[in-house]
């Protein structure tokens, strides 16, 4: 479970986020959705703790990530929004550069990696230098570093930028995978369908501050649109007051 | 904390094994280059003077006819003779062409002016630009000052007067500069190369992990786990040191290798390079490698993009001559109050060993400890800056 409660922050005369309160339950996904430049990625830096918010806490499962900072990430792990790998190591040394950090010892470490290999289906490149990985396996190997310690949370901060329209599925059926296994799962994005097709929970935040959030029923209802599309639109409107 | 910084070291180290920038900069290049020019300069310029000492002196005589008394002394030194009648704009543009390296002109008025035991003029024509030919002018008017000194003295002579009285001052040089001594003037700069070499070894695995890491987008994952910040940034330094002193101990090597080959004991130097030399020098250095290499990352750490980073280290990697270039201008000697100078007391200690000197173990000891003070500042800073949020970028 992840939560936020009030978070701020500040850059210089930028006020970056405002008032972001959202609780992203176990075994569901919940989509962060927004315009760029709406706070998206502050607020999910905020989550994972490598941006201390001025004002508001930042709780995973319950640890906070300020004073808890080592226990509360060993229960999360965190795809940010540049991902990148290191080139001269293979994608099995990447994975496992990350998980020797996380602390897990070298035979359960090359379970893992070879549990998350079959899972994501990389077990033809694993041992290929990740010089010259297209995107979609470029992603495929942040995800599984980010899940190598098998963390109940995960955060992914646009995890579909870039990627064609197979790898998009791909993630897809990933991520519906990872929240099966019961795992919480939290993704920002600025693409609707994406968001639709995959969310139990949207938290739309425009300008720094949340303004809707709830299943996506919830939300198409409380803003009377037929598509998450047109009750996005609906939402920003009003904050934007062009409504 | 230890578990993590090992791991950090090991996956920096095996990630620039592979890579051939890394490699070729630290491991080939860096240490190398030293060596080799250095090699090269000495013994060109000990070919250079044993040639000149062996050569004879050959000159364009213009008039000689005038002097045949001349031309014979000329020639029981040695000097050889082309002769040829030049006016005195003829041979300035064969001098100037480079035809002729020197010419001698003995004008009309040399004899009756000789005869009347006047001073009889000469000319000696050279580009005092050129270093060759200017060596060579040189030579010729030692050979001449010879030829007029003696027959002063037989004016003198033949005049009743003791030839004795004209040389009132007799001129002894002392050289006090033992064989070693001697070499450390060629050597000098030497120990220039020794901290170059060792700096650029990590050089690039300095930028490699910390702007490389940003630019890569790397670098924001690896913050997000449950490491300290101090882990990684000790990781990357240690990692940093251990090219370091690759690189420092394949040029050293490469040293003691070149000075099996340069004939130093031609120009009566001994240069006492050997293994054990060597190993004095690697030990000298020891203390600077974690200082250097935590320079170079703090400064790395600053910057957005690898080629930021060059740019910035190229300077990083001038510093240290800053301290030995002063001590050459101000020709400082190896003094306890300069050891607590980085780079400046690893120049002197160094220079000490050279020279065959004892080094008295304090100044030893002070040079280490404050290289290693300074590295801990600089450690302690880079884990600072590390621990901010501006270093997402």
């Amino acid at each position: 479970m992840i939560e936020a409660a009030a978070l701020r922050k500040r850059f210089g005369a930028v006020e970056a986020v405002r008032d972001v309160s959202f609780r992203a339950g176990d075994g569901s996904i919940t989509g962060l959705l927004g315009p760029n430049g709406a706070g998206k990625s502050t607020t999910l830096r905020m989550l994972y703790g490598v941006l201390t918010p001025d004002g508001g806490s930042a709780r995973i499962d319950g640890l906070d990530i300020r004073g808890e900072t080592s226990a509360a990430r060993a229960h999360l792990g965190v795809l940010p929004h540049a991902a990148g790998l290191y080139g001269n190591l293979t994608a099995r040394e990447n994975i496992a550069y990350f998980g020797a950090l996380h602390g897990i010892g070298s035979k359960p470490l090359a379970a893992r990696i070879a549990e998350l290999a079959r899972a994501l289906d990389m077990e033809s490149f694993i041992d290929r230098r990740a010089k010259g990985f297209s995107q979609g396996q470029r992603i495929k190997v942040a995800l599984a570093r980010a899940l190598v310690h098998d963390p109940a949370n995960v955060i992914l901060d646009e995890p579909t930028n870039g990627l064609d329209v197979m790898a998009i599925r791909n993630l897809r059926e990933i991520l519906r995978n990872l929240k099966s296994q019961g795992r919480c799962i939290l993704f920002s994005s600025h693409v609707m369908q994406e968001v639709a097709s995959l969310c139990d929970q949207v938290v739309i935040i425009g300008r720094g501050s949340v303004l809707a959030q709830g299943t996506l029923q919830e939300v198409r209802e409380r803003s009377g649109s037929a598509t998450l599309e047109e009750a996005f639109l609906e939402i920003l409107g009003e904050s934007e007051g062009i409504s | 904390m230890m578990r993590a910084l090992f791991i950090v070291f090991a996956k920096e180290f095996l990630e620039n094994l592979r890579d051939r920038r890394t490699l070729v900069s630290a491991l080939l290049f860096g240490p190398l280059f030293g060596p080799i020019l250095f090699g090269a300069m000495v013994s060109r310029m000990l070919n250079q003077s044993v040639v000149e000492s062996d050569e004879p002196l050959s000159i364009t005589i213009s008039g000689g006819d005038r002097a045949p008394n001349l031309v014979r002394y000329l020639e029981s030194q040695g000097v050889r003779l082309h002769a040829e009648a030049l006016s005195e704009p003829k041979a300035r543009a064969r001098v100037r062409s480079g035809a002729s390296a020197v010419v001698l002109i003995v004008p009309d008025d040399y004899a009756p002016r000789f005869k009347a035991a006047l001073p009889a003029p000469v000319f000696v024509v050279a580009d005092s630009s050129d270093s060759q030919t200017r060596k060579s002018a040189d030579r010729l008017r030692r050979v001449l000052a010879g030829y007029a000194s003696s027959i002063a003295q037989l004016r003198i002579q033949m005049r009743g007067v003791d030839p004795l009285l004209a040389v009132p001052v007799a001129v002894n040089d002392i050289d006090v500069t033992t064989p070693s001594g001697r070499a450390v003037v060629v050597l000098g700069f030497m120990t220039y190369f020794v901290l170059f070499s060792m700096l650029m070894g990590g050089l690039y695995l300095a930028i490699d992990c910390t702007a490389g890491e940003r630019e890569r987008g790397s670098l924001e994952s690896l913050l997000s786990l449950p490491v300290s910040r101090g882990a990684l940034v000790g990781g990357k330094i240690l990692a940093t040191c251990a090219y370091m002193c690759l690189s420092l101990a394949i040029n050293l090597t490469a040293f003691v290798f070149v000075f099996r080959f340069v004939p130093l004991e031609r120009l009566g130097m001994s240069a006492n390079l050997g293994v054990g030399t060597a190993l004095e020098f690697f030990a000298i250095c020891l203390p600077f490698v974690p200082l250097g290499a935590a320079l170079m990352t703090l400064v790395a750490s600053f910057t957005r993009s690898y080629r930021e980073a060059q740019t910035y280290l190229t300077s990083v990697l001038l510093v240290p001559t800053l301290p030995i270039a002063f001590a050459s201008i101000y020709s400082l000697r190896t003094k306890s109050s300069l050891m607590f100078i980085p780079s400046l007391s690893q120049h002197l200690l160094m220079t000490s060993v050279l020279k065959d000197q004892a080094i008295a173990p304090a100044d030893a000891l002070v040079s280490s400890a404050s290289a290693l003070v300074l590295a801990l500042v600089l450690i302690v800073l880079t884990a600072r800056h590390w621990r901010r949020e501006s270093m997402l970028g």
